[in-house]
């Protein structure tokens, strides 16, 4: 007997495909936020998928915070070789030389917060009407109240007591001049299903998120790689260690875990194991109880 | 969690309404605590804040936290979505504050849901805010509902008790169209009959909430017979390889469509026959509801984004005026013969609504013939004409082609909530 239901991960491709046609049928210039992590690769994948035997109607947009792993920035080159698609660049570098934004100082500075005005600007000088990200809504406590088309004001606030309602799958992205939406394909994924999804599929990911070995320091309890962009003192003590990513950001701020696991399948089973959350390796998040919600109200991703 | 059924495994959403004090948010953190689906790091941040606020052990409730300003005032202010995996199933739950100021949340929550929980206080029975859950439940077609009646342990894990509340509800069903209702007695603080059995219940048979959760048969509550093919774009690769490729995307919201089926395009009513179903991963034989496919015909006929692609001998209704059940969104009031934006489907047309039947009080159920004002958070019965047919099918068989929403052009937000009657 034929099953006539779909398998959740089915189900959540199939959601997933939906509300990218949307943002086509919707938007006059949308946009894939592509950031070179697992999540945007995914997102990227099924604009593929949705889209067949065509191009996907979008351009990928890049915000370069030139404090990137130099895997991501190969990866992501070839990538819009493969696809053929247009890349837009987004340069934090520029909104610091023009003198928009300060960088931070310390130890502990990262370009992480910075990446909000160059982000709304490439939006706004490239009259961007939507930008799709990879944000999940079990990532983080803000994320949770995420809408799927989320309204930003014509600064690219996001306003969370007053966002519209998303009744069953009828997306309204309606908008005036010089306001955008983002819109979250991939809102119903957990980090587990992102990951069966990598492995079913067999999408490539960058060589960061498999075992390797690296130069690392220990800071705020994960594995800081070491890096031309990383404020070190006495207190930091360069080792080489056996290591993988499992969220992609800034090399400043992104923990590694000690993990020997070089396969799709061995991640999957790390991952099906760990007690800690994603995001816990991430110094960006750990600021404050409520940085993620204070950073997303600006228009961070 | 490792997923050995990943090829079965089906999604549930779940959507869950209530305040503070009826355990809600310790229901649902008892759900994610006992199925293992909280991190360390979670943990240990929630028995900090538990600790810090003067209290042991762990607040489950604190599981279920959100933005600053809700946990600064202790309330929930919007919908959150939480989720959990168990070796059977994967789960969604759609957390939503219970006041009546919220039933627009309430009824955003219920929308998408497969089943409803709805959470009684063993010690209070049935309550307005019970109804008002339930109505939205009926309301919306929520095909499963679970009643918990929670703290039990304050009422002596009493038997006579439960079934008293069970009786109470049965009562308030009779007004109601819910097709499937189950009672479980639970305690989620102790987390009695949640997902391990209680042992202070014996005389309750049943199982637990997860168990009931996870062995819920819902495969067949969709609509399998009435084929819906809104479409939302049309693929053309300009390339040579697909030169004359004409690919109507869109995703099939009811029913099965095969290869070769005789199809009518509606509004235009040209037939044809569905020549591939096609998606990335290669062509296929059928297509049933929810899967997002694409479709290409035999001829070629004029179709576009918001056309609907269904069997011959299978037809929505084409109407411009009809009677729904809306819920109002918006703290604008509705102007009286207004115009609005609906939003079917994945069509768009103009439209108006022409009178105002009734208003229902959600926490009696009474019927109001009189006020005519519709505000938000107001439930009503009106007639709404549109300025080009709409196809459509009555909500209570179709969820898809039975809802639409009501867009305010001259602030572009979504204002109402409809489910078509006839």
């Amino acid at each position: 007997m034929n099953k006539y239901y779909l398998s959740y991960l089915e189900e959540l491709e199939s959601e997933a495909i939906f509300v990218l046609r949307e943002v086509a049928a919707q938007f006059r210039n949308p946009v894939i936020l592509f950031s070179g992590g697992k999540d945007s690769i995914v997102v990227t994948h099924l604009a593929r998928k949705a889209f067949f035997p065509a191009k996907f109607p979008f351009s990928l947009m890049h915000v370069d915070t030139g404090h990137n792993f130099p895997e991501t920035m190969s990866f992501r080159d070839d990538l819009v070789k493969n696809l053929g698609v247009n890349l837009i660049v987004g340069s934090v570098q520029e909104a610091i030389d023009a003198g928009k934004v300060r960088e931070e100082k310390g130890r502990n500075a990262s370009r992480n917060v910075l990446q909000i005005t160059a982000l709304l600007d490439t939006i706004e000088s490239n009259q961007i009407d939507c930008a799709i990200g990879g944000g999940r809504r079990d990532e983080e406590k803000a994320r949770a109240k995420e809408r799927f088309f989320s309204h930003r004001d014509d600064f690219g606030q996001w306003d969370p007591k007053n966002q519209r309602p998303e009744l069953w799958n009828l997306f309204n992205g309606k908008h005036f001049q010089g306001e955008h939406f983002r819109v979250f394909p991939i809102s119903n994924w957990t980090e587990m299903d992102v990951w069966n999804y990598i492995l079913k599929e067999r999408i490539a990911i960058p060589s960061l998120y498999f075992a390797h070995e690296r130069e690392v320091v220990w800071r705020n309890d994960s594995w800081i790689p070491v890096s031309e962009h990383l404020n070190m003192d006495d207190r930091d003590v360069p080792v080489i260690k056996k290591i993988r990513f499992r969220t992609l950001g800034d090399i400043t701020i992104t923990g590694g875990i000690e993990s020997d696991a070089d396969t799709l399948e061995k991640i999957v089973e790390e991952i099906a194991a760990m007690r800690q959350t994603e995001r816990g390796n991430r110094a960006d998040d750990k600021r404050s109880e409520s940085s993620m919600e204070d950073r997303k109200r600006e228009g961070y991703f | 969690m490792i997923n050995q059924n990943i090829e079965y495994n089906q999604l549930l959403r779940i959507s869950t309404a209530g305040s503070v004090d009826d355990g809600k948010s310790t229901l649902i953190g008892r759900l994610l605590y006992d199925s293992k689906s909280i991190f360390e790091d979670q943990l240990n941040a929630v028995e900090a804040t538990t600790r810090r606020k003067g209290r042991e052990g762990v607040d489950l409730a604190l599981f279920t936290d959100g933005l600053r300003d809700e946990r600064e005032q202790g309330i929930t202010i919007d919908v959150a979505y939480r989720y959990f995996t168990t070796p059977k199933r994967k789960f969604i739950i759609a957390d939503t504050p219970g006041h009546i100021q919220y039933t627009r949340n309430m009824v955003t929550g219920a929308s998408t849901a497969n089943v409803a929980i709805i959470l009684v206080d063993a010690r209070n029975g049935i309550t307005e805010q019970t109804r008002r859950h339930s109505f939205i439940a009926s309301l919306l077609q929520i095909p499963h509902v679970i009643v918990c009646v929670n703290k039990m342990d304050l009422v002596d894990w009493s038997e006579s008790r439960f079934q008293e509340i069970v009786q109470q509800y049965e009562g308030i069903l009779s007004k109601m169209t819910i097709r499937d209702v189950r009672y479980i007695p639970i305690s989620a603080l102790n987390g009695d009959n949640v997902v391990n059995r209680s042992n202070d219940m014996d005389w309750y048979q049943g199982a637990p909430l997860l168990h009931t959760l996870e062995t819920l048969h819902i495969a067949s509550d969709l609509n399998k017979i009435d084929a819906r093919f809104p479409v939302q774009t049309v693929i053309r690769p300009q390339v040579a390889e697909f030169h004359d490729y004409r690919g109507y995307a869109g995703r099939l919201e009811s029913g099965i469509l095969r290869k070769g089926d005789e199809i009518i395009a509606l509004p235009s009513g040209f037939s044809s026959k569905i020549k591939s179903i096609d998606t990335f991963d290669g062509e296929l034989a059928e297509a049933f509801a929810p899967m997002s496919v694409s479709l290409t015909l035999e001829d070629d006929i004029d179709i576009s984004r918001g056309d609907m692609i269904v069997r011959a001998n299978n037809q929505p209704k084409q109407v411009q005026e009809f009677e729904a059940m809306i819920c109002w969104l918006n703290s604008t009031p509705a102007r009286p013969r207004g115009k609005y934006t609906i939003k079917h489907t994945t069509n768009e047309q103009k439209s108006m609504i022409t009178d105002v039947l009734y208003k229902i009080n959600i926490d009696n159920l009474e019927r109001n013939s009189d006020d005519k004002d519709i505000v938000m958070n107001d439930i009503c019965r009106i007639t709404i004409k549109t300025t080009k047919p709409l196809m459509i099918d009555e909500y209570r068989d179709n969820r898809s082609t039975g809802s639409f929403i009501l867009i305010d052009d001259s602030t572009n937000e979504t204002v109402a909530a409809g489910m078509i009657i006839s």
